[in-house]
């Protein structure tokens, strides 16, 4: 039987009055890759938000390895060593230097050792193509490079499972292939766990396992993407999907 | 006499009025920042008790005037017995309101580190302690330098009302040659001049820092 990570059951989420997230479920399996589509405002940052704790959700509950999350600041700061996440706007720390930015979570969070998170971080930067930007600070990067640090930065906690909140929202169109491939290979090489919030609907339709289809804050529909893509279920999807240049 | 003359004169009093002026300035302004660091720290990190007692101390520095503090200083508290003199008074007064405008400064650089840059800390497993040592401040003190600039120059100004607890310092000089030689025009201009010489070239260096430090900690 295929191992779950990550369960969230009846998740309702409100900011003040207004009901954000409807009776949220779902889960993902290890090594999975699940893709959270839907219009603008439909929840889906707002849902894989909640995922790590940036934001708090009023009733619901979120297991992830087997555990039930008592949803306390205390324990997110545990479990985000876990569970990585992307943002769409890199926000690398621009006072440190791309290998700082990398080695805080590492040696500070995790007390690594630091030659060998060094070491490491070195690695990951030559996967990425970016060796010599080492010492190098975030305002000499370009935001693709930028968005390749970001994700190095969350990979050297070795994460079991990574969030990517619509990564290349920001970036040239040039750059977005290379965020693209990097993900990419994070799923087919380290087969990481992912949930990705993308809008470029031929990289969801190449990399996801699923897709978890939301609108207005409910999940319409939880299909094998290779059905979403040629027969989604519901009539908004197949709308969704018509509205989507590709 | 001519006016050049009176002002050859008049220089090497108002040369210790300037030194005098400087000292206490700096030994003001290097304990305002200590006092503004700790005040915005004890409300940074919400200390119980402490937090509120510094809030309370930041309203009645920032909404009192400095020659009121002096005055309380130095004519009320020798009634219950504590005196100091009125050098040390100034120090104190100057301190006590550049305490406060320091701290409102640093607090105002704190919060104005983005929460996409608190987040991405929050999301690498920093916890509340190190997201204020490792980003928080870092940022949040590279941010409140224009305040502090800009507070550094106001104290310089402020030491002028040292005068009425009779500090000798730049403009108790000028006003006591005026007293005794009446010759306003003159001791006014070497005054002026004298501050000038302080404030212009520290305003220009203030700048730079601020440039400096803003590339340095945020490359624009």
């Amino acid at each position: 039987m295929v191992e779950q990570i990550l369960q969230v059951e009846h998740l309702e989420k409100y900011y003040q009055k207004k009901h954000v997230l409807h009776d949220i479920n779902f889960h993902v399996d290890k090594g999975e890759v699940v893709t959270l589509l839907g219009p603008s405002g439909s929840g889906k940052s707002t849902l894989i938000r909640c995922l790590n704790g940036l934001e708090e959700y009023q009733q619901g509950t979120i297991t992830f390895e087997g555990k039930q999350i008592n949803p306390t600041e205390k324990n997110w700061q545990q479990i985000r060593q876990k569970i990585g996440m992307v943002f769409q706007s890199y926000d690398l720390f621009p006072n440190l230097t791309v290998m700082d930015n990398i080695l805080l979570g590492p040696t500070k969070v995790q007390k690594q050792d630091k030659f060998a998170a060094k070491k490491e971080g070195l690695d990951l930067l030559t996967r990425v193509g970016l060796e010599d930007y080492a010492n190098a600070y975030p305002r000499q990067l370009s935001g693709g490079q930028k968005q390749r640090v970001a994700i190095v930065r969350a990979l050297a906690l070795h994460p079991d499972f990574m969030l990517f909140d619509e990564v290349t929202a920001s970036l040239d169109p040039e750059m977005v292939r290379g965020i693209l491939n990097i993900i990419q290979d994070l799923a087919d090489v380290d087969h990481m766990t992912m949930i990705v919030v993308t809008h470029e609907m031929n990289f969801a339709q190449q990399i996801a396992d699923r897709v978890i289809f939301l609108e207005d804050g409910h999940i319409l529909e939880q299909t094998p993407s290779k059905q979403f893509f040629s027969a989604p279920q519901t009539k908004r999807a197949q709308e969704f999907l018509d509205s989507m240049d590709f | 006499m001519s006016s050049w003359t009176i002002i050859q004169q008049s220089l090497p009093m108002f040369g210790k009025g300037f030194e005098l002026t400087l000292w206490l300035s700096f030994v003001g302004i290097i304990g305002s920042i200590i006092v503004g660091i700790i005040v915005s720290l004890l409300q940074y990190f919400n200390v119980p008790g402490l937090h509120q007692l510094a809030s309370i101390y930041v309203e009645v520095s920032r909404n009192t005037p400095l020659l009121i503090q002096l005055f309380f200083l130095y004519y009320a508290f020798p009634v219950i017995g504590i005196k100091f003199n009125a050098e040390l008074c100034g120090i104190i007064g100057l301190i006590f309101l550049g305490g406060s405008y320091m701290a409102e400064g640093f607090t105002g650089g704190f919060n104005g580190v983005s929460k996409g840059q608190l987040e991405s800390g929050k999301a690498i497993g920093l916890s509340r302690w190190q997201l204020a040592r490792y980003i928080v401040f870092p940022q949040g003190f590279s941010l409140s330098v224009p305040a502090m600039a800009a507070n550094i120059i106001f104290l310089i100004k402020e030491t002028s009302i040292f005068t009425v607890i009779a500090i000798p310092e730049l403009t108790n000089t000028a006003l006591d040659l005026i007293g005794m030689y009446y010759r306003s025009n003159e001791y006014l201009f070497v005054l002026v001049v004298g501050y000038a010489i302080i404030l212009i070239p520290l305003s220009i260096i203030l700048t730079l820092l601020e440039k400096r430090v803003r590339y340095g900690s945020f490359g624009n």
